[in-house]
């Protein structure tokens, strides 16, 4: 006879604060169960220190059993460029979405990325402002639906979407970590953000990871049409692979 | 602590330097900053005495992270400052709030330079309203206004042991006159005259191992009930105003039976003080108040000065428009006194501006 089934859970989730917030079908819970086992398998929950953004990334300030802040909307890693070049051995993992990230906190991303700061973030990027209401992102593809965008993303009048790992591996020297991972590839997920948080443990450099993700409620799709858009029309716009990785081929 | 100043000396400095010293006598761990005039010279000697002592550095992006960098440094566990002024004073107001809101005790140095906008880059007291009032919150800081480089020295040592010891942020509300000018100084090692500072902690990356059995620390300074916010608030104003008669301070001199009280703060209070003995030797009765806490305001001090003297004037000087009027109106509400105005915005004030004022409105 087979035991019940058991949830397994990462030894770092921090059991209270479950089950999480987000909503069904949100990518944030994929990341933040790779997230965990990844702190797991490198054993540092008593070392980490994680910060959280503004947007949908806060619902997770209190998911982890690892002492955590609340910072505010764009100002997550100055506070970890702070702790970092304070208290060197605590392993800082920044954690935003895309308009922080890359809209109203991108000076502090781009000058933490040419200072090479020896910390870890991680961008979730599900294409717009999810806690606000849906509102278009730098990330927000042409042509995109959104409550401000509502004719879709004219690029003649907002550009295009901003490239994030692209533009940070031309900022940052050899020893950065920079990718971009997707929800529906789980195990390249993990073994991206196990590579990124090595390289900041291993005093490495700057270590980036954008994640692209999914918000069924703000892009109004079921499940299929949630999962199509990932796969086939954002992974088309946005490469997911390792842009700059100093620790060679890594885990397999 | 390492004994950096040696035996007492008197030094002939400028205000900036003056800074700068005496956060490396208070302890501070860690400096991040932005150049600002006129500032810049904390960071000049900050930069060169650092290393020396094994302390830290940052020239960050922008006021922006500055403030939040100061922020992860202090809730880590480091004595952490920065430095600003003007445009870098309103850039400062989001992570000062944030300070504010999670108790983080930080310590920024002000040196006010004119406004609004750009303005000068030379001298105001214009940011009285920003510095006591900023941000979208209650004003749950505590503000030293300083007059000389003694003061600036003197409270900086104190305010790091305040900011530690109460978890409220502190400013150090300078100007570009003490910024910039030399004057003497008697600098000491905090310790030799017996003050003995309060030793930081962290608020996360504690003692003990989650994996162990610690709790885990999680800081947080968004609420999703307004209950819940309104409790944090309540509670953190209740205990901001059963510190207050400890943590004011103030100067007052002539008062017990003068005509005319002078009230004024900073750099413009040493021309009030020359303009009274001035007053005085004329025989008009003129008395000196001098807050020099902002936040919180000696307002009981203030109106024990009116109520003693009787004085039916209050003469109110400043480089600004009535940022210290509008914030002494509020303290004494109620007084009956007839309120003068000197108000000369971004300019400085000596002491025949107030003598000549005192003589026209007497």
């Amino acid at each position: 006879m087979n035991a019940p089934a058991v949830l397994k859970v990462p030894k770092s989730w921090y059991l209270p604060s479950k089950p999480h917030k987000f909503c069904p079908g949100c990518g944030h819970g994929i990341v933040l169960k790779a997230l965990g086992e990844v702190i797991d398998e490198l054993d540092i929950q008593d070392q980490t220190i994680f910060g959280c953004d503004i947007g949908c990334s806060l619902l997770a300030w209190d998911f982890f059993a690892c002492d955590s802040t609340q910072t505010h909307h764009g100002r997550t890693t100055p506070v970890m460029v702070g702790i970092k070049r304070s208290r060197p051995e605590l392993v800082c993992i920044g954690y935003m979405g895309d308009g922080g990230g890359y809209s109203i906190g991108s000076q502090h991303l781009v000058n933490a990325a040419v200072r090479n700061e020896k910390i870890t973030l991680i961008l979730v990027n599900n294409t717009n402002y999810g806690m606000t209401g849906g509102q278009m992102a730098p990330t927000t593809l042409p042509g995109q639906k959104t409550e401000t965008s509502p004719y879709g993303r004219d690029p003649e009048t907002t550009g295009y979407p901003t490239m994030g790992p692209e533009f940070l591996s031309e900022l940052t020297p050899d020893s950065a970590y920079i990718a971009r991972a997707s929800v529906s590839k789980y195990k390249q997920l993990k073994k991206y953000l196990k590579s990124a948080l090595r390289n900041q443990m291993e005093g490495n450099g700057f270590s980036f990871v954008e994640v692209l993700s999914t918000c069924p409620t703000n892009w109004r799709t079921n499940a299929g049409q949630t999962w199509n858009f990932v796969e086939d029309e954002m992974e088309k716009y946005f490469p997911v692979k390792e842009f700059k990785n100093p620790l060679g081929k890594g885990d397999k | 602590m390492p004994n950096i100043i040696g035996a007492s000396k008197k030094s002939f400095v400028t205000g900036n330097e003056t800074a700068a010293w005496a956060c490396l006598v208070a302890g501070a761990d860690m400096m991040f900053g932005y150049p600002i005039t006129p500032q810049n010279e904390i960071m000049h000697y900050w930069t060169r005495l650092a290393p020396k002592y094994g302390r830290g550095f940052l020239q960050t992006e922008d006021e922006l992270s500055a403030g939040f960098t100061v922020c992860g440094s202090v809730q880590s566990g480091k004595k952490a400052f920065t430095a600003t002024a003007g445009p870098g004073n309103v850039l400062m107001q989001e992570p000062f709030g944030m300070a504010e809101a999670m108790r983080l005790p930080l310590l920024a140095i002000i040196q006010q330079r004119g406004g609004p906008s750009s303005g000068t880059v030379v001298y105001s007291q214009q940011e009285v309203t920003l510095t006591t009032f900023g941000g979208n919150g209650e004003g749950m800081r505590i503000v030293y206004s300083t007059a000389s480089h003694q003061d600036i020295y003197d409270y900086i040592i104190k305010g790091f042991n305040m900011a530690w010891k109460h978890r409220f942020p502190v400013f150090i509300l300078g100007d570009g006159y003490q910024a910039k000018m030399r004057e003497p100084l008697e600098m000491y090692n905090p310790e030799d005259r017996g003050i003995e500072m309060v030793k930081p902690y962290p608020l996360i990356g504690v003692e003990g191992k989650i994996s162990a059995g610690r709790e885990p620390q999680h800081l947080n300074n968004i609420y999703s009930l307004e209950e819940e916010l309104y409790e944090v608030v309540m509670k953190v104003a209740a205990e901001y105003e059963a510190l207050e008669d400890s943590i004011v301070e103030y100067d007052e001199k002539n008062c017990d039976d003068a005509d005319i009280i002078i009230l004024s703060h900073g750099v413009v209070s040493r021309a009030a003080d020359d303009a009274v003995k001035i007053l005085r030797a004329q025989g008009i009765k003129a008395g000196y108040f001098r807050p020099i806490t902002l936040r919180p305001y000696p307002h009981k001090q203030l109106r024990n000065a009116i109520a003693k003297s009787g004085a039916k004037k209050l003469l109110i000087a400043e480089s600004a428009y009535g940022q210290l009027e509008r914030l002494t109106k509020q303290e004494i509400f109620g007084e009956t006194i007839k309120i003068e105005s000197l108000f000369r915005p971004g300019v400085g004030i000596i002491d025949y501006d107030i003598i000549n004022k005192v003589k026209s409105v007497l």
